[in-house]
């Protein structure tokens, strides 16, 4: 129902700009280079090259080996960097080797961690060792002069398959320290989809009524247009409330969705449809 | 003592000795008048409005001449000056006879090529070498090609279901720009005379003085009055000529902006309009180009007349594995390259046309400099007056940096890298002009698939900026529509 | 007035868009009524929105990169199975030419065959253009250098109103024969043959966005497509006699300098034979060169 609530231009206008602003670009492939991450990187802080008014994404998001490449060239931008970690995107791995990934993105500047949950232990009901993973993980997100790295937990919803699973590790990852949830790696079918993160939204928000502590929701994965970022942004107020419309609280993980929401942002300045000749396919 | 001294003196004689002594080209070839009027009906005739403007060399800030100022009274005189050519002589004139007007101009172009090449270089700033060695040369060809054509239209396959053997369209209106002043001329002109239009060609006003001498070989050749006219003047004299009612056609060379408006004044007219516009140019490297070879065509793709070419392969895409070696090389190469004196015949670089295109050179790579690309010039020493840019790369370089997406127009390189075939094919795609590309591999088959895939008009494949009269030149997308040059370029002046 | 008790209740059609491929309902959710030329309801047509518009732009654009590298002998061929699966609807065809323009039974028949024999025509051209518009360049040096046609890209094209399939088929063929994709406004007035046409198209082996067929009012949607960013050319053949409107499109087209076919002052007769203008307008001209040696 929320999916088909039409809003004003002008709040269109404000949607888009933030939705722009809740991006995390990323780039996941085994044939990324150091050229590929500077090239997005340069992207995520400058969306239109053309347009000094259109703002930053939140982070670009990359793997571990990635993350000191993408530092640099994003330096004091404000623009933040992300990596998986913990063997994404199986995360089938021991534990230490898991730690030992999440402390290399970490040493090499990471802001944020993504990582995924042991989608085999939770699916066979060992609820306590996937807790323990998330706790460890956090810690090893510990910088040392006493701040951290945002941890972001990936759930993979596509495998856990049910709402009720999704609903459990919601509030098992926050309960963990988790400071995001997040949908999917992206590699898997279905990614992120509006009844899964609604599920995921109302958990932060019955978890901030229990507990006073807020926690952010990234959806990643299929979301490729303009039209289905502001139902989720419809959605996220709806469900969550206002609190959540900020890049500190929701974020879109995602790569061609930046491109939609850029010629939309035109559109609405032009009165022309624009095309991909006009934005940069970085 | 003395040993090390000798040993000194022998460094120095060594170094001495391939020192480039000044090669200058004399001046005194060519007679610059200190005024001049528009060419309108075989004569030189004051502008109606008296203004006028001064051309300066580039060069030194030297005031070269006084040119008249064109008023729209003064265009609607060289039109209707045209129309009487048209009407009275040119288009009822046998093609063998406008062939041989054609020819005898081809040939005066090539007696006096010294004296177009001296005053080429002293308007415009482009080194003599390639005003001697591309320009005048290119002109004189253009000239020749399209004098074949005039006498044998109906076989050009250019024939119609509606209307038979093509007919000239008229009165063509046409406005080139300051890069290659002379060369745009002949690629506007050759091609209307020979299918049998007339013109009034506006020059642009920061290089007039090679298209008024233009002016005295149509009369040393005899060509009837009216056939060819030149109007000075600035955008003013170029927007009333587009928009004159008597025009047929419009042929115009310059920028993007200019051009669509140029597409918006002709709106709704019966007017045909060629456009050749800007560019951004992808010269793409692969891993297996011959590396020597290849930064030699970087270097004539972004330094060639320094870099004002609308086709200037000025985004250099190259692979991420060779990337550091085909850098380092183009730096050594950069280091010999010479920036000076237009008229030394030892100059690779000469000066930058005019102030303003020295300052949006200027502009556009601050922008490079806050947008975190990293700068390199080649140590070099610039002439103290004059309009000067030293040949610069930025490296770090992105397609989401300005200077990636906007056409500078002067002596500045973009390096990007990319990974794969795909990979290069899509951010060469990634732009709004399609003008040209360059692809360098070794492979063929690579060639061939590259070339089927770039959007660009031309596509040179292990070489780079070539042109010639029998080679269809013009852009796809926002570098304009129509063709100059062979077969094609007939077919813009004809119906 | 009661119907007859043995009297059959005709199933009245609502059509729709012809979009990627897929026959989706307009955006708008809007339609209107066809009348034949006699005034007679005939069926309801889609109003198409901006909104279409833009969908039949993107839908075309993606069907671009594998339409215009398909070779041009598969292109032939397809085009030519077009007209196979038209020749099969012929009588369906007829009818509906007929209601639509006025027409009695031959005059309708013989837009059909035109239109027919049309498809076949163009079908051939597919694997001959680059020969007749290309070739190789004797330029002044050691150089092997050759021209070729390559399509622009997506052209919005303005079908005739008058001419419900034979123009619709004449402006149609030219555009895809070559490699382009296009977005194609019907006539307004008489759009049924239009819309049986993207039934011959989704049944015959045209890839989905090759051609998409928007109905209804052309302000709704030509004013988007001529200032489009993302379309590369359009034929305003459409608009003919309508002057005003066509400048204005025009004008709204050189925003990114899209090639235009100009409306004529009055819709041309189509039994002529075409040239080959209806294609070149939207070919580019790409000159490759290469340096011969050893």
């Amino acid at each position: 129902m929320l999916s088909t609530r039409s809003i004003k231009t002008t709040a269109k206008e404000f949607a888009i700009d933030l939705a722009i602003q809740m991006v995390d670009l990323t780039t996941l492939e085994g044939q990324d280079t150091p050229g590929k991450v500077r090239a997005l990187s340069a992207k995520a802080m400058r969306p239109d090259p053309e347009d000094p008014t259109c703002p930053q994404v939140a982070a670009v998001c990359v793997y571990p080996d990635m993350v000191a490449v993408a530092k640099e060239t994003l330096g004091s931008s404000g623009v933040h960097v992300a990596s998986v970690a913990t063997a994404f995107p199986s995360g089938r791995a021991a534990l230490d080797v898991k730690l030992a990934d999440t402390r290399d993105a970490v040493e090499a500047g990471a802001d944020e961690i993504d990582m995924v949950i042991d989608r085999g232990a939770f699916l066979c009901g060992r609820y306590l060792e996937v807790f323990e993973q998330i706790v460890a993980v956090r810690e090893a997100c510990a910088r040392p002069d006493g701040s951290a790295a945002h941890l972001k937990v990936i759930f993979e919803t596509g495998e856990l398959q049910t709402y009720d699973n999704v609903r459990r590790v919601s509030w098992l990852a926050m309960m963990a320290g988790a400071d995001f949830i997040k949908t999917s790696t992206g590699k898997v079918q279905p990614a992120a989809t509006m009844p899964v993160t609604l599920v995921m939204l109302e958990a932060v928000r019955d978890f901030r009524a229990a507990t006073g502590r807020m926690i952010g929701v990234k959806p990643a994965g299929g979301i490729r247009t303009s039209k289905d970022a502001i139902k989720y942004l419809v959605m996220v107020n709806e469900v969550a409330g206002t609190d959540w419309l900020d890049p500190a609280w929701f974020r879109f993980g995602a790569s061609t969705l930046l491109n939609d929401l850029l010629m939309q942002r035109t559109k609405m300045k032009t009165g022309r449809y624009s095309g991909p000749d006009y934005f940069t396919l970085d | 003592m003395t040993t090390e001294n000798n040993a000194g003196t022998h460094a120095l004689d060594a170094r001495a000795a391939f020192e480039y002594a000044p090669a200058p080209e004399s001046r005194a070839v060519v007679d610059i008048k200190s005024s001049y009027g528009l060419f309108v009906n075989g004569e030189f005739t004051d502008a109606t409005e008296g203004r006028s403007f001064k051309t300066v060399s580039p060069a030194t800030e030297e005031v070269l001449a006084e040119v008249a100022e064109a008023s729209a009274e003064d265009v609607d005189r060289a039109v209707k000056a045209a129309r009487r050519a048209y009407t009275k002589v040119w288009s009822t004139m046998p093609g063998r006879e406008r062939a041989k007007y054609l020819f005898r101009i081809a040939r005066i172009i090539q007696e006096r090529s010294r004296e177009l090449a001296v005053l080429e270089s002293l308007d415009n700033g482009k080194p003599i070498r390639e005003s001697r060695d591309v320009d005048v040369p290119l002109v004189a060809s253009w000239f020749f090609y399209y004098a074949g054509w005039a006498d044998k239209l109906e076989y050009a396959g250019l024939s119609t279901a509606e209307s038979g053997p093509p007919k000239p369209l008229g009165v063509a209106a046409q406005v080139i720009p300051w890069n290659f002043p002379l060369m745009m001329l002949a690629w506007k002109i050759a091609p209307a005379l020979a299918a049998g239009n007339t013109v009034v060609l506006k020059p642009a006003e920061t290089t007039p003085l090679t298209a008024l001498l233009f002016a005295e070989i149509c009369q040393q050749a005899d060509l009837p009055p009216g056939v060819v006219n030149i109007v000075t003047g600035a955008g003013e004299t170029g927007r009333a000529l587009v928009a004159h009612e008597d025009v047929d056609k419009v042929a115009f060379t310059g920028s993007t902006d200019v051009g669509k408006q140029i597409a918006r004044a002709v709106a709704g007219t019966d007017k045909r309009v060629t456009l050749e516009l800007g560019g951004k140019a992808a010269n793409i490297v692969f891993d297996d180009a011959p590396v020597d070879q290849a930064v030699e065509g970087i270097v004539d793709g972004i330094f060639f007349n320094q870099g004002h070419v609308c086709c200037a392969g000025s985004r250099l895409l190259v692979q991420e594995s060779v990337a550091e070696d085909v850098l380092e090389r183009l730096k050594r190469r950069m280091g010999t390259l010479r920036v000076g004196d237009p008229l030394d015949k030892n100059s690779d670089i000469g000066a930058i046309n005019s102030l303003e295109q020295l300052k949006r050179i200027r502009e556009l790579s601050d922008v490079g400099d806050a947008e975190g690309a990293e700068r390199w010039t080649a140590a070099c020493d610039l002439p103290t007056k004059g309009f000067w840019f030293p040949p610069t790369i930025f490296t770090g370089v992105t397609q989401a940096h300005r200077i990636a997406r906007e056409e500078i127009f002067g002596p500045v390189l973009s390096v990007l890298t990319f990974r794969t075939p795909a990979e290069a094919v899509e951010k060469a795609n990634n732009t709004p002009f399609g003008l040209s590309a360059g692809v360098w591999t070794d492979k063929g088959s690579r060639i061939l698939w590259m070339a089927d895939k770039l959007r660009a008009g031309v596509v040179w494949a292990n070489t780079f900026n070539r042109f010639d009269p029998a080679s269809p030149f013009g852009g796809y997308k926002e570098s304009g529509y129509g063709r100059e040059g062979g077969r094609h370029g007939l077919e813009a002046y004809v119906r | 007035m009661t119907p007859p008790a043995d009297a059959r209740l005709d199933v009245r059609k609502t059509y729709k868009l012809y979009v990627g491929g897929g026959f989706p309902r307009s955006e708008s959710g809007r339609s209107y009524e066809v009348h034949d030329a006699k005034g007679r309801f005939v069926a309801n047509a889609a109003y198409a929105s901006r909104k279409d518009a833009r969908d039949a732009v993107a839908a075309a654009r993606k069907a671009f990169g594998g339409w215009s590298s398909r070779t041009p002998y598969n292109r032939g061929q397809v085009l030519y199975r077009i007209a196979e699966v038209l020749e099969g609807r012929r009588v369906q065809f007829v009818e509906e030419v007929g209601f639509s323009e006025g027409l009695g039974k031959r005059q309708a028949e013989a837009a059909v065959d035109q239109s027919i024999d049309r498809l076949v025509w163009y079908a051939g051209w597919a694997d001959k253009i680059a020969q007749v518009v290309g070739g190789a360049n004797p330029v002044a040096g050691p150089y092997f250098n050759f021209s070729m046609p390559d399509p622009s890209g997506v052209v919005a094209v303005i079908a005739p109103q008058q001419s419900s399939l034979l123009g619709l088929v004449s402006v149609v063929a030219p555009v895809i024969v070559t490699g382009n994709t296009c977005v194609v406004t019907s006539s307004h007035e008489r759009p049924v043959p239009a819309i049986t046409f993207s039934e011959v198209l989704a049944t015959s082996d045209v890839p989905g966005g090759v051609v998409n067929v928007l109905t209804g009012r052309l302000a709704d949607t030509v004013p988007t497509l001529a200032s489009h960013m993302d379309v590369n050319a359009i034929d305003l053949t459409g608009a003919a006699g309508d002057l005003d409107h066509a400048r204005e499109l025009e004008v709204a087209a050189a925003e990114n300098l899209k090639r235009v076919v100009r409306a004529p002052a009055t819709e041309p007769d189509w039994s002529v034979e075409p040239g080959i203008e209806r294609m070149t307008a939207f070919l580019e001209t790409k000159t490759v060169w290469h340096p011969i040696g050893i």
